[in-house]
């Protein structure tokens, strides 16, 4: 029972990461429409640009220029590229971040190297003893900084004029242009958002009881594609249950991999991908997503 | 919708603006020109074994297999709209399926020891069956989700050749037996053809020539036909194709099973000149270069995939081959940029550019050019006139 409850609770904290990544993952997709692929290398360019100030700056202020480096390079991205497509067909511009994270990835890997950076961050590698259940400082630490992320995050899109304008263009773009709001910097503001969000999750995925960020990082990211996928793409209420969802998941199966040995070695990696293409099979919009509807 | 009838228009018209009256009597040159470069080029692509060294057919080779699973590709992502990062996991398929169907019972992992001929063809079956068991989920979803689903497959797929090991052999993967077609063996055994030393290299080459002219053209017959005018209206507008009487989604299952037949025939041709598969091989990176390959050659053209394929995969070898001569590109493991990963800056950036500035690939560079001088040339002439007067 106790090992049931530290699983869940690592993973909950793991999932409420996966949750900040999916968001922003969803978050661009309701202002854009693009479904961005190049989420894993801004992830992995966020915790490099942290490890490398580190050792000038000190902790907090290397997280910060981690963070604005990775929404720069979001909003970079968005400019540079994602603005100049004329075209119609969104799929192809997915294709579009798939080029560009190949060319990110390939030159931050390159910097990486074989070294794996460690944060040296506060938290160390001291436990924590709830009861009976004792779970890394880390976890806790992600799990709080990532709910109160998220419920800044929500309230902002809720009550600011910023979210009221980023509602209304993913409602109708062309309705929103037409009120007012500028197209133009509610996706840009997104992508930035995206990039800040997914710097932070770096951090958390690359501290203890990881051993630090290496080049293999950014493919952690890739599991908050299902997450977000399980949630539904368009739901940013979807992302954090997504979220959850996988990292509980993940946590649970590896947790228990010696029952479900033939099953074969990290089972738990695989997990949160079985999970997804069975919840595609029973409702292919995710479990919040809006189904879609044409009008003729 | 006006989009689509433009797009089925140039369908029709075969050649697009440069070739009108294409059905008429009385060919023009141009339209003779065509087949006699058709047929150059076969001869040359027929004589080439006898003067190109072992390592330009291996890369002819590689490429040749590449296009053939690009053409799959493109028939599902480039001119149906479905967005599929699972390519790699047909190919692995493919690749072990051929394996185990003709490898030798008694090599200590599982093999049937069928005749290699049958072997192929069962293993590109069998890439297909594995697409048909996927198409519940190819047939209902479109765009990223498909792409993300699809994405499931790489992991379930590295999970199994990981830990399977009595099918796959494991991390060091299995040997693959060679093919063997009515006494025919495609080995290493020396054969003298005029003179020159026929080995698996050269032997293959040919196989790679004939499957790929026949995949070639089974695609081209597709696209032309009523089968591609579906799928291109389903990319265009799935409403309007569902209203014109396209089963959409029947359509898009069969798409995703067939483009997962071509991707096991190009696995089965990939383990062939490998001799050996690996798991590692068949990742991530091997999916989303197929996407970069169809993307940069032209997305929904059969020609457009086998260009891209050649770009994708013959730029890295050629890099890695002269890496010394060339400028600001240093050997493997020596501290500087890597011929790989030159060749992957290359063709990630050249994604991007053929989206934002050649919509339409490479295949449609000749046509773009051509346009261009047209219209400078139009607009010359207009200057002059305005220049008349005064």
């Amino acid at each position: 029972m106790t090992t049931f409850l530290e699983l869940l609770i690592t993973g909950i904290s793991l999932g409420s990461v996966y949750a900040l990544i999916a968001l922003g993952f969803v978050i661009i997709f309701k202002s854009t429409e693009v479904v961005n692929f190049a989420h894993a290398s801004l992830l992995l360019a966020g915790g490099y640009f942290a490890v490398v100030s580190r050792d000038t700056l000190g902790f907090w202020l290397a997280l910060l220029v981690g963070i604005a480096g990775a929404a720069l390079l979001g909003m970079l991205l968005e400019f540079l590229i994602i603005r100049r497509y004329r075209g119609r067909d969104h799929s192809v511009l997915a294709i579009v971040t798939i080029g560009i994270d190949i060319v990110l990835i390939t030159e931050l890997a390159r910097r990486i190297g074989p070294q794996i950076f460690s944060y040296r961050d506060p938290w160390g590698n001291t436990m924590m003893q709830l009861g009976p259940v004792s779970i890394p400082q880390t976890r806790v630490a992600a799990f709080v900084v990532a709910a109160a992320l998220i419920t800044v995050f929500l309230l902002a899109f809720r009550y600011t004029s910023w979210g009221v304008a980023m509602r209304a263009a993913a409602e109708d773009r062309g309705t929103a242009a037409l009120m007012g709001v500028r197209l133009g910097w509610i996706s840009a503001s997104a992508w930035a958002v995206a990039g800040a969000l997914a710097a932070v999750a770096a951090l958390f995925l690359s501290i203890f009881p990881t051993t630090g960020l290496d080049r293999e990082t950014g493919l952690i990211a890739l599991k908050a594609f299902p997450a977000a996928i399980i949630g539904g793409l368009d739901s940013t209420t979807g992302a954090l249950a997504g979220g959850l969802i996988v990292g509980v998941t993940q946590s649970l199966a590896t947790g228990y991999q010696s029952e479900l040995s033939f099953l074969g070695n990290g089972i738990g990696d695989l997990a949160p991908y079985l999970v997804m293409v069975v919840v595609l099979l029973i409702r292919p919009a995710g479990l919040f997503g809006t189904r879609e509807l044409s009008r003729v | 919708m006006s989009d689509l009838l433009t797009r089925v228009r140039r369908g029709a018209g075969e050649k697009g603006p440069g070739g009108p009256a294409s059905g008429r009597p009385g060919r023009t040159p141009r339209d003779l020109v065509t087949p006699g470069l058709w047929l150059l080029l076969g001869l040359v692509l027929m004589l080439l074994p006898f003067y190109l060294e072992a390592f330009w057919l291996r890369a002819g080779l590689f490429a040749m297999a590449a296009a053939i699973g690009a053409i799959g590709l493109n028939l599902l992502t480039g001119a149906t709209g479905q967005l599929s990062l699972g390519h790699a996991f047909f190919l692995a398929i493919g690749a072990y399926g051929y394996c185990v169907f003709a490898g030798d019972p008694d090599a200590g992992v599982v093999g049937f020891g069928m005749p290699p001929l049958l072997a192929m063809v069962l293993a590109v079956l069998l890439a297909g069956a594995a697409g048909g068991i996927f198409s519940p989920i190819a047939g209902r979803l479109r765009g990223a989700y498909l792409g993300i689903a699809t994405l499931a497959l790489i992991f379930i797929g590295q999970h199994v050749l990981f830990n399977a090991h009595d099918l796959t052999g494991g991390y060091n993967g299995r040997s693959v037996p060679p093919l063997d077609i009515l006494g025919f063996t495609f080995d290493n055994e020396r054969v003298m053809v005029a003179s020159v030393p026929f080995q698996a290299v050269e032997k293959l080459w040919y196989l790679g020539l004939i499957l790929l002219v026949l995949g070639a053209l089974f695609a081209r017959g597709i696209l032309r036909s009523r089968p591609g005018r579906a799928m291109n209206a389903i990319r265009d507008h799935r409403i309007a194709a569902g209203v014109m009487g396209v089963p959409v989604a029947r359509y898009r299952g069969a798409v995703f099973i067939i483009s997962s037949m071509y991707a096991g025939l190009a696995g089965v041709l990939l383990a062939l000149i490998f001799q050996r598969t690996v798991p590692s091989y068949f990742g991530l990176i091997l999916a989303l270069e197929y996407l970069a390959m169809i993307v940069i050659g032209g997305l929904g053209t059969v020609g457009g995939a086998v260009l891209g394929a050649f770009f994708v995969t013959v730029i890295p070898q050629v890099l890695t081959r002269y890496s010394e001569a060339l400028p600001l590109v240093s050997a493997p493991g020596t501290g500087g940029v890597a011929p790989g990963e030159v060749s992957r800056y290359l063709y990630g950036a050249a994604v991007v550019a053929a989206v934002l500035f050649l919509p339409g690939g490479l295949v449609r560079l000749p046509a773009v050019l051509r346009a261009r001088r047209a219209r400078r040339r139009a607009g010359t002439t207009d200057t002059g006139n305005m220049e008349v007067p005064s």
